[in-house]
């Protein structure tokens, strides 16, 4: 049942008003992102993107359009402020993170403007939860600057298929090796740890693979401690897209069905690591 | 087998796959050799006809993270590749699995001696053989941290099985629980009457949960469950359906229990307590002719465990005889002292034999006989306190086998180089 936050005192509208029947269609996608403190929203008509950022080499971006929720409003062309992800992840799972059928918390979310909190109103049978988070300049994001147009080789597999082997990830290895070619091995994924290295692959026939575009051999390396939380995201997906431009960008884009059915994408941008060495095969 | 030691010793024979674990003790070793027929293809050696065959040894640890999630493995492999690439020193496994994908491993390993326990079956006293399912069920009666069990064969046929009180003291006031067998339970009974043997039960928990049935297929099965079955041998012989034999002699001398069938035979061996309570009878002529007149409790001490693995039984002319050949070793008496336990419980040895006994004995090589660490002539100890003795692991080199030189590995300590 949607709640009807107060107006504020000034009688101009919120800049940001959303309504949610479900927070968990929120909060799970928040979850797949969650690997820093804070992170950066950033709310269009179109809906809501929250990103977050490490070490200036990765990206993760949670997509919630505006057609999720049941009520979206949005004043300026666009609003955007700093908040501490970790606190917002607790308030909107306050009534408990158990999901018991049927019974779901509803979320109204305000925001007045620059210098205002962030106001959450939650409802689970009948108890009503207010919650005000301050917020924060918005950081300058990186800009990775990865258009369709760039990309050189690009994959579609289903989830299924990766989920295992990013939970199994040899963590004791450095970096995570993609490569991604036209011949063999097509798609590997390979670390390099304390007991030897491992190779994952992928034949391009494989059931799992939706689309195979790759134009090039490219192999790259990232640092696998950056690019693990992404295993949350992948978890929670049915569909994943990997490309890489020329200079060994990584976007990985998750596609995600929420619990009504409803589609949103998260999205992960990671640079390649610097020092690249011949690959031990 | 991760339950025994930290690594994995790999040797390819001409009858099999043999996989190899010892504790850091040397007081419990196991040894896992899979038949030719147990693989869907198998080939012992290089190209080459007369390249030696080349052993080695791998972290467990990094073994293990191969077959990571079992269940999921089950689902989702179908097929296992294990090469060992001395060149590249690597040890290649590859997992098949659904969807196409492969999963390759390339595990770093060391060259090693080959690791042999030296012991024997044939010169057991008394063995008896049941499904795995009655030891199974025998075991679960004693709490989960027992740490050493006493396996006896009382009269009228009845093997009963006890956890081991160190001191009458202390009797009155532990629960101590017994369970007794009859003789039909077992398939085969053949025990010295009388005789028994305490072994440490610690880690050789058998956990409530059954593993999956085995299906003697030409599968990863079959050795996932050997690698992952973290209940032991014992539920693994259930799962297989296998029954267990003990072959055991007198305290202090190895039980041993193994399992076998057409592409498995697996060998269990760990060291049982010498009693050294009063009744026990030093042995006669037990060939430790240097050590001075013992007193009870270090008689079965003196002897020296030279226990050879016995590949003698899976391995021709692998020039270790059956019969123990080692100088300082002479077969026991017959007579068994009535303190000794033999246990009878198949268990797996799942972990480590705690190694250190109260009294830690270490063999004296000069002296040939077994002294204090500190250097105190264990003739003088006052008081009996029984001692786990060590399996001795002889690094044993085949014979007109080169062998792997410099990175000998010493597995024991040995008085009387046995090499």
């Amino acid at each position: 049942m949607p709640l009807s936050a107060p107006p504020p005192a000034s009688g101009q509208p919120y800049l940001l008003s959303a309504s949610l029947d479900n927070a968990r269609h929120l909060s799970s996608l928040l979850r797949a992102v969650h690997f820093q403190d804070h992170a950066t929203c950033f709310a269009t008509a179109n809906g809501l993107r929250v990103t977050v950022e490490d070490a200036k080499c990765i990206q993760a971006n949670a997509f919630i359009q505006a057609e999720i929720f049941q009520e979206f409003a949005v004043q300026e062309e666009s609003v955007t402020f700093r908040i501490n992800l970790s606190v917002l992840l607790d308030c909107l799972t306050i009534f408990g993170t158990s999901s018991l059928p049927g019974i779901t918390t509803a979320l109204r979310m305000c925001y007045r403007g620059y210098g205002y909190p962030l106001m959450l109103f939650l409802e689970e049978g009948g108890v009503v939860t207010v919650c005000k988070i301050n917020t924060q300049e918005p950081d300058e994001l990186l800009d990775f600057d990865f258009c369709s147009t760039k990309v050189v080789n690009k994959i579609i597999l289903q989830s299924e298929g990766l989920r295992e082997a990013f939970a199994e990830l040899d963590m004791t290895s450095e970096v995570l090796q993609i490569t991604m070619s036209p011949d063999k091995p097509y798609f590997r994924l390979s670390t390099f740890g304390n007991a030897g290295s491992a190779h994952l692959d992928y034949p391009r026939d494989s059931d799992l693979m939706e689309a195979f575009h790759c134009n090039q051999t490219q192999t790259n390396r990232y640092k696998i401690s950056l690019l693990k939380p992404s295993t949350k995201a992948l978890a929670l997906s049915c569909k994943v897209s990997i490309r890489t431009d020329a200079q060994g960008f990584l976007s990985l884009q998750y596609m995600i069905r929420n619990e009504d059915g409803q589609i949103c994408f998260v999205e992960y941008y990671c640079c390649p690591d610097e020092d690249i060495t011949e690959a031990e095969l | 087998l991760s339950r025994i030691g930290d690594e994995l010793y790999l040797e390819p024979t001409e009858s099999g796959l043999s996989l190899r674990a010892v504790n850091s003790s040397r007081s419990a070793f196991a040894s896992f050799l899979f038949a030719p027929f147990f693989f869907q293809r198998y080939e012992a050696g290089g190209p080459q006809a007369d390249t030696e065959l080349f052993r080695c040894k791998v972290l467990m640890k990094s073994f293990l993270g191969v077959f990571r999630s079992l269940p999921s493995l089950e689902k989702t492999v179908g097929k296992c590749l294990i090469l060992l690439k001395p060149q590249a020193s690597r040890l290649v496994v590859q997992l098949h699995c659904k969807y196409g994908v492969t999963k390759t491993h390339n595990l770093a390993f060391q060259e090693c001696e080959r690791l042999q326990a030296v012991f024997d079956t044939q010169h057991c006293a008394s063995s008896l053989r049941a499904p795995a399912r009655v030891l199974a069920e025998a075991v679960v009666h004693f709490p989960q941290t027992l740490a050493e069990v006493t396996l006896e064969a009382g009269p009228g046929g009845k093997i009963s099985l006890r956890n081991y009180v160190e001191d009458e003291a202390e009797r009155s006031k532990m629960m101590v629980t017994e369970l007794c067998l009859a003789e039909d339970e077992f398939q085969t009974v053949a025990v010295a009457p009388g005789s028994c043997i305490t072994f440490c039960l610690k880690e050789f928990r058998v956990s409530p949960c059954r593993g999956p049935p085995s299906q003697h297929q030409v599968t990863p099965q079959p050795l996932l469950n050997l690698l992952f079955v973290p209940q032991g041998l014992l539920a693994f012989a259930e799962a297989s359906n296998l029954p267990l034999t003990i072959h055991y002699d007198v305290p202090g001398r190895p039980v041993i229990f193994t399992l076998d069938d057409a592409v498995l035979e697996v060998h269990l061996v760990l060291a049982t307590l010498s009693d050294t309570e009063s009744n026990l009878q030093p042995p006669t002529a037990n060939g430790m002719s240097h050590l001075p007149a013992p007193s009870d409790d270090f008689a079965d001490d003196l002897e020296s465990y030279m226990i050879a693995m016995e590949t003698s039984a899976y391995e021709e002319g692998s020039g270790v005889p059956p019969s123990p050949t080692f100088p300082l070793h002479t077969p026991r008496a017959a007579e068994s002292d009535p303190e000794e336990e033999e246990e009878e419980e198949e268990e797996e040895d799942e972990g480590a034999v705690p190694g250190t006994p109260p009294h830690k004995k270490v063999w004296d090589g000069h002296r040939g006989a077994w002294g204090q660490g500190d250097g105190h002539s264990p003739l003088l100890t006052p008081h009996l306190s029984p001692q786990f003795r060590s399996l001795f692991f002889g690094s044993v080199l085949t014979p007109g086998g080169p062998g792997l030189a410099p990175t000998q590995e010493v597995l024991a300590e040995d008085s009387d180089g046995e090499y």
